[in-house]
């Protein structure tokens, strides 16, 4: 016990001295800001960073001339010059484009736009959208149908979500959750592999350099790879405990030097995920995914001679956690509860990254449980087949590993 | 003070150790011998408890070997190896904790070595800014810092130049008088003779031949003789008490043979019925070398 508590403290210590790790601490939230900043700043002036376009109309069936309505960047003149010898302005100025509106309008594909570049997809929808507005209103024109009336009676409606609980109805944030889902389920997913991937280093630095039969003379490989596993580990927690600590300093600092409405606004919002919850469920299903993964990384590094030829086995290793990255940020967010969802949350190798997108828009209570289970009957079996594939690569050399050999080596008497 | 016996160490494929049985005496400086691929490093693991035997036990100072004598034994690998960004001093300390050491102790012994091996300079240096050599200095007092009772040497001097193979050879002695038992495995049988009281020489997988290294050199004499006499060229009738096996080519007043004592005779019978008829210069009995005997048992068996 000693033995594991020294190869800890090794593990440890030589990680968190390193200068990457400390510039990493103060770099990682320095970086997510600047980020957060410059998405907020792009967002927001993201119509100026489009060039003005100006579309000269040529309207043939004067129903349209006169009735654009100019937009920030995107500004319609009505032409009076033949299509070609707008087309060589064209050819000149890159800004600009032509709209040629022939007289049977209606029919398909009859509108045509020329320009020098091809026309982004946003300026062909805009211009749709206003000329089917035109031509509706220039139809009930002619049928006698009131269009000041029309105007009157549209409406522009958007949802605001309400979620009942028992403490009474919250007003939620979709775009809030999904956010804060989509980030955790991200963490979980790199912070899976960075220190999955440190232990698998670390493996493979003692094997090559060869100390590994130094030490295994001193302690039982089984010490070894687990005191490696948690000293990692806890480097991890060190990393999140800091970046948690710094962002509160700095959301507390900008709170006090912003106070403005938008801001509180946003406060308000994020006050309606439980926090402490998710902060609890993800150092668990850090720590729980972390342990599952890493000794499986650490059979892989125990398994080769070197770092390159770690590909065959990391593929289908990475496969579970990958697929369900994948699916998370691109369709489950949006069905958080669905089956597929609940199902992905519960398989122990999907579920750290699975559940932490589940969480913030709230988890059964039982599905948690059983998950937080499964994980846990499942990482302490990993471990226990990785220590039996470990304790026998790891004095293997030049020995190319196959899956076949590795089942060997699983079954290997002492 | 380890007793070695009847251990089968089976692989995949092939049996890297049949039935053998190694006996090592307190305060022995025991040298296990073998080609490449006999199967020594095996049993050298075995007695580290790294892998365990199939069958067979070992006994350490007469109790079955066991977690508790980790801490009594030394082992030096024959791939060496330390971690290359560690600090060397306190990579020494680590491995001596991990062998039971406390850190100030491990810290104080450390002082005592590194100034007597003229590494004080070192401390602070990580080991890939150390040539080879040194690395295999700094392996060599990590493998020995907490003064176990065994120490183990797998092919200690290779990687060392003369000057430094001196320089470990004497430490070596050195904690073999203060009490240590050595055991060391190599196939440079100059070192051998040198160092070892007792081997074992172990060929594919199986114990070939034991004991001292006097016993085993004696028990390969022969009655066989160089003989180095001047003056003009002997020729012999037979009534001689040996027979000529070689002869040669000296020069015309030195002449050098090899004899072959008859059964009943010896040395003085040589020399009697020489003296009266030449001039001898040497007559010296022809003792195998271990490294002869080595490889006379190795090509026996082959």
């Amino acid at each position: 016990m000693d033995k594991i508590l020294l190869i800890i403290q090794r593990e440890y210590i030589t990680r968190v001295r390193k200068k990457s790790f400390i510039v990493m601490i103060f770099v990682v939230p320095g970086l997510i800001l600047a980020m957060g900043g410059a998405i907020a700043l792009i967002a927001k002036n993201s119509d100026e960073l489009t060039d003005k376009e100006v579309v000269k109309v040529i309207d043939k069936s004067g129903v349209f001339a006169g009735k654009f309505k100019d937009q920030n960047n995107l500004k319609f003149e009505t032409s009076t010059q033949s299509l070609a010898d707008l087309k060589a302005d064209l050819k000149k100025d890159e800004s600009l484009s032509a709209l040629e509106i022939p007289v049977d309008y209606a029919k398909k594909n009859a509108v045509k736009i020329y320009s020098k570049k091809k026309p982004g997809i946003t300026l062909t929808q805009k211009i749709q959208d206003e000329m089917n507005d035109i031509a509706v209103s220039a139809g009930m024109l002619k049928n006698h149908i009131d269009t000041a009336l029309l105007h009157s009676i549209k409406s522009d409606i958007s949802l605001d979500t309400v979620e009942i609980t028992e403490t009474g109805d919250n007003k939620t944030n979709l775009g809030a959750n999904i956010g804060i889902g989509i980030a955790c389920a991200i963490l979980i997913y790199l912070s899976l592999f960075i220190y999955g991937a440190q232990v698998m280093r670390g493996v493979i630095e003692e094997k090559t350099s060869r100390i590994i039969e130094v030490i295994i003379s001193s302690v039982k490989p089984f010490q070894l790879m687990l005191g490696k596993i948690i000293g990692v580990g806890l480097v991890g927690l060190t990393q999140f405990s800091a970046w948690i600590i710094l962002s509160i300093i700095s959301t507390k600092i900008a709170g006090h030097a912003m106070s403005s409405g938008g801001m509180l606004g946003a406060l308000a919002v994020l006050q309606t995920i439980p926090f402490g919850k998710v902060l609890i469920c993800f150092i668990f299903y850090f720590l729980g995914g972390y342990l599952l993964y890493s000794a499986l990384f650490a059979a892989v590094g125990s398994a080769v001679d070197s770092e390159t030829e770690t590909q065959q086995f990391m593929f289908p290793i990475t496969l579970p956690l990958l697929f369900t990255y994948i699916l998370s940020v691109s369709i489950l967010f949006r069905a958080p509860d669905s089956t597929l969802a609940v199902w992905l949350s519960i398989i122990p190798f999907t579920s750290p990254v699975a559940m932490m997108l589940r969480m913030p828009f709230g988890v059964p209570d039982w599905q948690l449980a059983l998950s937080m289970v499964l994980l846990v009957i499942t990482f302490i079996f990993t471990t226990y087949v990785a220590a039996r594939i470990y304790r026998v690569g790891v004095l293997m050399y030049g020995k190319k590993a196959s899956y076949k050999e590795l089942l060997k080596w699983f079954f290997y008497k002492e | 003070m380890l007793s070695i016996r009847n251990i089968v160490k089976q692989y995949a494929g092939h049996r890297a150790l049949d039935d053998v049985s190694i006996e090592v005496k307190s305060g022995q400086v025991f040298g296990l011998l073998g080609p490449n691929g006999a199967g020594k490093t095996s049993l050298i693991r075995i007695i580290n408890q790294i892998t365990a035997p199939d069958s067979g036990e070992v006994f350490f100072n007469g109790e079955k070997l066991n977690q508790s004598h980790i801490n009594q034994i030394g082992y030096l690998p024959e791939e060496r190896g330390l971690y290359k960004k560690m600090e060397i001093g306190e990579q020494m300390i680590y491995l001596a904790r991990l062998k039971g050491l406390s850190r100030d102790e491990a810290n104080r012994r450390l002082k005592i070595w590194f100034d007597k091996l003229g590494m004080e300079t070192w401390w602070k240096k990580k080991i890939e800014e150390l040539s080879k050599g040194m690395q295999q200095k700094a392996q060599f007092v990590a493998t020995i810092l907490h003064e176990p009772e065994l120490i183990i040497l797998d092919e200690p001097f290779s990687g060392f130049d003369p000057v430094n193979a001196e320089i470990i050879k004497d430490e070596i002695l050195e904690l073999n008088k203060k009490g240590a038992t050595i055991l060391f495995s190599t196939h440079r049988m100059e070192s051998v003779e040198e160092l070892c009281d007792s081997i074992a020489l172990i060929h594919k997988s199986h114990k070939i031949l034991d004991g001292t290294v006097k016993g085993i050199r004696n028990s390969y004499r022969n009655a066989t003789y160089w003989l180095e006499y001047n003056g003009a060229a002997l020729s012999f009738d037979g009534k001689q008490p040996f027979e000529v096996i070689e002869e040669t080519a000296g020069d015309d007043n030195e002449h050098t043979i090899k004899i072959k004592l008859n059964a009943d005779s010896s040395s003085n019978d040589v020399l009697q019925y020489l003296l009266p008829k030449t001039r001898i210069n040497m007559l010296k009995e022809v003792i195998p070398s271990m490294n002869e005997i080595f490889i006379q048992k190795v090509n026996q068996i082959n």
